[in-house]
């Protein structure tokens, strides 16, 4: 019904001060949590605040919250890019056998990474767009394609400087020490690069999505995309778009990731997508904005960062780290759509 | 036209007036009932009641309070205060799935809620026993289909059972939803505008559908704003206006009374002089399908022509192809002098050329989980091309726009920032129109404009239609005559996917209804499987 009939009986004022606390406290609940996390690991152990601990906690979510980002903006189309994982891990082995098998410098290293990771989330969205398979199948296919693809040319070996090739042939080249750079080195002996070109890269996205008409057309084709399509948006581009976008960053990741441990681990991307889709999800809890959205995601991912990290600290053993996330996630999604939630 | 005297006959033997009381012949029965949403009032102290085999007819402009008397009835809202009897038992109506085990069958308004997409037809006529539960050996396929075909003979339904309910269009949903809702057995049943995207013909088979279920001892309580409908198939009608009953009426019916009542001011006959200006939109030799015969049309800067037809005859491809939302089979278009050959919306709309599509909440509208999707942004959507060219949105520049609409269409809300899901139906078409009037257009083509927005609504829209018209072409598909007649300078009736006849709506206005109807019914008999 319209709001008409302004003169009728108003409720009482306690309760609209009420429903204005709760929405308050649906707001910020996140944010609200984290201070008492906060205040709690600061109290038990002092040097939790430490500016070099909280870039350590930066550090661990860093790639996990650009994967989110960039499961953020497939969402937003309404899709799911569950192969993001996959291509960290493939963007990872690929780098890795580049420099050590191909001698490849950094640049080049990290050109082919990111062309590799654009061209599948070109092929994702292609899957989707034009062949109509369903965004969630077509990824799944491609993330099980890309974990064994990347399998192949080691023959299951991780990589390493001296590492025997299938054919027999044995590996001679070296992780470029520029490229180790990306991974390892700190500006202003603080703060680690992957953190600072995260937060780039989430801010130039947020701003995409939150402060431009591509971003509005973004969530256009996620809520009704034959009504964007009416309105004029080229609504197969975005789609594709969005995974190209998602392409881009896994790879990106998967980049941070090598240069920081320097070989190519097999097993080193494994709980990556599912920790990324966790902070995309919690992220619509965030301000109570009940949609995918950039601050959001990375809000999530410090927030989890921030509990396994003071968790560690306190010596909660290692295993119980699956179970706190699912119990976070749990919360966040009970807060977005159940409790009080709006009509 | 169908003349009333045979209905008469049928109709209930029971005595027409007063509020029934008698346990034996109510239907259902709300006594003093409230609902408010915040500080709004939906309905405040309403009695209401439909006995056995009475059609009731609930009239009301814009948020006065149907759709939540019709929510209330289905179990969708609970009210705030006040009693609901159904059959002479106190009942409270806790969710849909109650309300339907207490007898109340609702056919909503949306028409992509009357039925499940992905599902063939046979499942969705027999849904609410697959949902009900308590039959466990029904799920058989060829039992299924049994039913199916039992259920809608019932109302003559004749659609091949085992498509996609997708395949549908809104008004074959509307026949399945209704088929289903006579199916349940139902001792009231709630019909929310229901010819709202129905042809003449197609509403003559509804109307004997609720005739049959009348003499059955069925309760209606419909729902509508059009006063033909009502004069045909009501035996007593209620208006309410801002949540409380402003009239009830038993035949004869007094419908300029019930039009004050509603909107409290008359409906006026608007009919100013034409001004018309050059030829923006011209069509030559135009094939909308290869087995179509050929046509012709122009339509002159400043002059809104409607096209008349039934569902299916042609219409909405009409308005698609010129939107480039259709290839052209054969044939010439023109605009503005020059060849027009769209290749998709967005070369429409860069080139002025705008379409309001059939249903506004498959083809316009955003659900509110969308970030902005407010009216502010559906106002917005399709021009921040041309607003922001360099990408970064003003919000206040949509904010502007929005207020302007809102002023001109006198959308009912609180400001640029309501969702649409919180306005009635006329209020979201105004918000639909007033996207395309936010930008200054070529031609602006509008499908089914009317389709469940009421008689208050209608006016506004008509009325924003024609004052701002010198600016460009408009062309309008509807299938309601009278719809039509109101808004447009010249009728092109459509059938068999091309025009065949125009008409000047003037001093012969009356013969162009009646060449026009009967157009309309023979082709309707002929093309629609009804």
């Amino acid at each position: 019904m319209s709001a008409e009939a302004k003169a009728g009986t108003a409720p009482p004022a306690r309760r609209v001060a009420a429903a204005a606390w709760g929405r308050g406290l649906r707001r910020h609940a996140l944010f609200i949590v984290l201070a008492l996390l906060v205040a709690l690991f600061q109290s038990r152990e002092p040097t939790f605040l430490s500016l070099n601990n909280l870039f350590s906690v930066l550090q661990s979510v860093a790639v996990v919250a650009l994967l989110g980002v960039g499961v953020t903006v497939t969402l937003a189309v309404d899709g799911f890019d569950l192969s993001v994982g996959s291509i960290a891990a493939f963007s990872l082995m690929l780098s890795s056998y580049a420099m050590v098998v191909l001698s490849f410098n950094a640049t080049t290293t990290v050109a082919l990474a990111l062309a590799a990771g654009a061209l599948i989330g070109l092929a994702n969205g292609l899957l989707i767009v034009a062949l109509r398979i369903p965004d969630l199948l077509a990824t799944l296919g491609m993330m099980f394609l890309l974990a064994g693809l990347q399998l192949i040319p080691t023959g299951g070996r991780s990589i390493t400087t001296g590492v025997v090739l299938p054919d027999g042939a044995i590996a001679r080249g070296v992780f470029d020490p520029n490229f180790l750079l990306i991974g390892r080195y700190k500006l202003w002996g603080l703060a680690p690069l992957p953190v600072v070109l995260v937060a780039i890269v989430a801010l130039a996205t947020w701003f995409l999505m939150e402060r431009t008409r591509w971003g509005r057309v973004f969530y256009a084709v996620g809520g009704n995309e034959t009504a964007a399509h009416y309105a004029g948006a080229p609504t197969k581009l975005y789609r594709v778009s969005a995974y190209v976008i998602s392409g881009v960053f896994g790879a990106l990741g998967g980049v941070f990731i090598a240069a920081r441990i320097g070989r190519g681990d097999v097993f080193a991307g494994s709980s990556l997508l599912l920790d990324s889709v966790a902070a995309a999800l919690i992220g619509f809890a965030v301000l109570d904005r009940g949609h995918a959205n950039v601050f959001g995601t990375v809000a999530g991912a410090i927030f989890v960062g921030v509990l396994l990290n003071g968790l560690t600290m306190l010596n909660v053993p290692y295993y119980t780290q699956d179970f706190v996330k699912g119990a976070v996630l749990v919360g966040a999604l009970a807060l977005t759509f159940g409790i009080g939630a709006r009509r | 036209m169908e003349p009333p005297a045979p209905r008469r006959a049928q109709r209930s033997p029971l005595p027409t007036r007063a509020v029934p009381s008698s346990a034996a012949s109510t239907a259902i029965e709300w006594r003093s009932v409230s609902k408010h949403f915040g500080a709004t009032i939906a309905l405040e102290d309403v009695d209401l009641g439909v006995r056995r085999g009475e059609v009731v007819a609930l009239l009301g402009a814009n948020g006065a309070g149907k759709s939540t008397l019709a929510k209330i009835a289905s179990g969708v809202l609970r009210p705030d205060s006040g009693a609901v009897t159904i059959s002479g038992r106190p009942v409270a109506l806790t969710s849909p799935r109650v309300a339907r085990e207490a007898g109340v069958a609702v056919v909503h308004q949306r028409t992509d809620q009357l039925g499940a997409p992905g599902v063939d037809i046979a499942h969705n006529l027999v849904l609410d026993q697959l949902c009900g539960g308590g039959h466990g050996w029904l799920a058989r396929p060829s039992r299924i289909r049994a039913r199916a075909a039992a259920i809608a003979a019932e109302i003559g339904l004749q659609l091949d059972l085992g498509a996609d309910f997708t395949s549908l269009g809104p008004a074959h949903r509307q026949l399945v939803a209704i088929a289903r809702a006579v199916a349940a057995d139902a001792s009231l049943l709630l019909l929310d505008e229901p010819t709202a995207s129905l042809s003449a013909s197609e509403a003559l088979t509804l109307f004997s559908v609720i005739d049959r279920l009348r003499s059955r001892g069925v309760g209606v309580l419909y729902i509508s704003h059009r006063m033909a409908d009502i004069g045909r198939i009501a035996d007593r009608f209620v208006v309410l206006r801002n949540g409380r009953i402003a009239g009830e009426q038993v035949r004869p019916f007094d419908f300029k009374l019930a039009i004050r009542q509603m909107i409290g001011r008359d409906v006026e006959t608007a009919s100013e002089p034409r001004r018309r200006g050059a030829i923006v939109v011209g069509v030559e030799g135009l094939r909308l399908t290869r087995a179509s015969a050929p046509f012709d049309l122009e339509i002159a800067a400043g002059e809104i022509v409607a096209v008349v037809g039934a569902l299916g005859s042609g219409k909405s491809r009409f308005l698609r192809t010129l939107y480039g939302l259709e290839p052209i089979v054969a044939g010439k278009m023109s605009l503005s002098g020059a060849p027009w050959r769209p290749r998709s919306p967005a070369e429409a709309v860069a080139n002025g050329v705008f379409l309001a599509g059939e249903d506004r909440w498959a083809t316009s509208l955003m659900p509110a989980a969308t970030p902005a999707s407010d009216i502010a942004g559906t106002i917005a959507l399709p021009h921040r091309k041309a607003w922001f060219p360099r990408g970064v949105v003003d919000v206040a520049r949509e904010r502007k726009a929005a207020l302007g609409a809102i002023e001109a269409l006198r959308i009912r809300c609180r400001g640029p920032s309501d969702s649409l899901e919180q306005l009635s139906g006329g209020n979201q078409q105004k918000v639909v129109l007033g996207r395309w009037r936010a930008a200054p257009s070529r031609l602006l083509l509008l499908d089914e404009p009317f389709q469940g927005v009421d008689i208050g609504a209608r006016r506004d829209l008509i009325e924003s239609l024609r004052s701002s018209r010198a600016e460009g072409a408009t062309l309008v598909a509807v299938s309601d005559v009278e719809e039509a007649l109101e808004c447009a300078d010249r009728v092109a009736v459509m059938r068999n996917h091309t025009v065949v006849a125009t008409h000047e709506v003037d001093r012969s206005g009356v013969d162009a209804i009646v060449s026009a109807l009967s157009a309309i019914e023979d082709s309707s008999a002929s093309e629609l499987r009804l």
